[in-house]
């Protein structure tokens, strides 16, 4: 093993100073000495030394410049004036002012005009959007996909509770749906046909199969037979006996394949036992008009715009 | 050299060093903490804000305990950003009532200073529930949990404890608020209950959670939630611009 070790090692091809014995040549020890360790009196880097020198004296300029020392009744303002608040009050009313050109724009056009002009739907579209991803979109999903378990509607496809239209559109996004705040908020309550009593569960069960044949989707071809007249004699007259639907008093289409809460047997059978209540808080206090309308455009042109 | 031969006697002098030492951090301490006890920047008065009512004490108790501020802020910066997004900036005033303040620079998750009266009671339910199931991108973990917790005559007791504590703090509780806060505790969730609002104006009373007769955790945190940022009326507000 010696010797094998003994060949393998190649002497260094340079000879490397000791740094320790260099230091020791040209840096002075403090003097102190425990049990024989020295301690090196080394200067701190240069770099480091003026780094420091300029920070105390840009500190003199600082405090001249920004708000700094308290005083008796408060600090010291500086001479640039600066102020966090006054700052960010005045960011605002710049942007404001530039938007107003826009605004005032869109609260003169009609709503169904907007569209027609490209320059102001672009600044509709975007100043819409941001608007949406801070209000709406908590319900609606950020990109408006909504979210079916809890009957929050989707804005993306054509089907309408309440109606597609500029006008629609607005007048939801203004004062809401079944909410307390607004007179003028859209109303209208379906009935709980099983918890009130008003249909027994088999009625309701062919009921629901009905519903489901409505829009083809599966379901049990006699049960659905039975239900029809049931249909006809308390569904039919909201939600229209081809199961249309009536934008007049938000019943949601049943022909199609888009669901609110969803389309299974269970989740339409819960619908028509314990009925659905959903809530929409209305704008016209939250927000500005023309935001509103910006709004009305952005969700007008996400895909289902009528 | 003068100068700095004398600062090696205080150098080698452990005691001089401590003393000296003492003196200058002292000295620092005054000049920054002080000002802030007297200075009209720090101490503005706003109208609105009262103590925290007992069901929200509970609240405000269960976003502590789960470590809510870990990912959730509650001080929106005077930035044109944050006030478009979150609403009006806060003021320091709005943090009179907190022990400890709920401020914080880490937002994994949005703002919450103003986060009353945004969303329904329903969203908040589903929101804790699943938080993925209405803000999809969203990491926050599910707190659904809190719906199945009942709170009891002990957890209300506790509340008051807790008041009186806040009292010893400065927190204006009177004696009536002291004497009825059980009461008051599990009022605040039922819609036709004594209401709480002519002791905590502006309080919102109902049941927060939908599960009407019991009072939960989620109804806490809820009525808690609900209340952030809504004490103070920012259509009367006037702003001092030099601050």
């Amino acid at each position: 093993m010696a010797e094998e070790t003994e060949n393998k090692v190649k002497p260094p091809s340079r000879q490397y100073p000791d740094p320790a014995k260099k230091i020791e040549q040209e840096v002075k020890t403090t003097g102190h000495s425990w049990d024989g360790i020295e301690e090196y009196d080394n200067p701190m880097p240069r770099w480091w030394v003026w780094i420091f020198i300029i920070t105390i004296v840009w500190s003199f300029g600082y405090w001249i410049a920004y708000p700094a020392w308290p005083g008796i009744q408060s600090a010291t303002s500086g001479l640039l004036g600066y102020s966090s608040r006054a700052n960010v009050t005045q960011e605002i009313a710049e942007f404001e002012e530039r938007n107003e050109v826009f605004f005032a724009q869109l609260n003169d056009t009609e709503l169904d005009e907007i569209r027609e002009d490209d320059e102001l739907m672009r600044f509709a579209v975007n100043a819409g959007g941001s608007v949406f991803a801070a209000q709406c979109s908590q319900c609606h999903g950020a990109g408006g996909a909504g979210v079916q378990a809890a009957g929050y509607p989707n804005l993306l496809n054509d089907d309408w509770l309440w109606g597609g239209t500029m006008e629609d559109i607005h007048q939801t996004i203004l004062y809401g749906i079944r909410n307390e705040d607004f007179p003028d908020a859209r109303w209208s309550e379906m009935p709980a046909f099983g918890r009130d009593g008003l249909l027994d569960d088999e009625e309701i069960d062919q009921v629901v199969h009905y519903v489901l044949s409505l829009s083809g989707s599966d379901h049990d071809a006699e049960l659905a037979a039975a239900g029809a007249e049931n249909y006809e004699m308390n569904c039919a007259s909201c939600h229209m006996d081809d199961g249309s639907g009536d934008y007049f008093i938000g019943a949601p289409a049943l022909n199609n394949q888009i669901w609110l809460y969803g389309g299974s047997f269970e989740a339409i059978r819960h619908s028509i036992y314990y009925s659905r209540f959903g809530v929409m808080p209305g704008f016209a206090e939250r927000l500005r008009e023309a935001e509103i309308r910006a709004v009305a455009a952005y969700v007008h042109q996400l895909g289902g715009g009528q | 050299m003068g100068i700095l031969d004398h600062h090696k006697k205080i150098e080698t002098h452990a005691t001089l060093l401590l003393v000296l030492s003492f003196l200058v951090v002292t000295i620092g301490g005054i000049v920054q903490i002080v000002p802030l006890f007297y200075l009209e920047n720090t101490i503005e008065k706003v109208e609105g804000m009262r103590p925290y009512s007992p069901l929200e004490i509970k609240g405000r108790e269960i976003y502590l305990r789960e470590g809510c501020y870990n990912c959730h802020s509650q001080m929106i910066r005077p930035m044109r950003d944050e006030v478009e997004r979150y609403g009006h900036y806060s003021l320091a005033a709005e943090s009179m009532y907190d022990h400890p303040f709920q401020w914080g620079s880490k937002r994994t998750g949005p703002d919450l200073a103003r986060l009353g009266g945004r969303y329904s009671d329903d969203w908040h339910v589903q929101h804790m529930i699943d938080p993925q199931s209405v803000v999809p991108e969203s990491i926050m973990p599910p707190y659904g949990f809190m719906l199945n917790r009942e709170l009891t005559r002990t957890d209300a007791e506790h509340v008051r404890d807790i008041m009186r504590v806040y009292r010893t703090l400065g927190h204006p509780y009177t004696d009536e608020m002291m004497e009825l806060a059980v009461s008051d505790f599990f009022a605040q969730a039922d819609e036709f209950g004594d209401p709480v609002a002519e002791r905590y104006p502006g309080a919102q009373q109902r049941s927060f959670d939908g599960q009407e007769g019991i009072v939960t955790e989620m109804d806490a945190i809820i009525a808690y939630m609900q209340m952030l940022g809504t004490l103070v009326d920012f259509d009367t507000f006037v702003p001092d611009p030099s601050r």
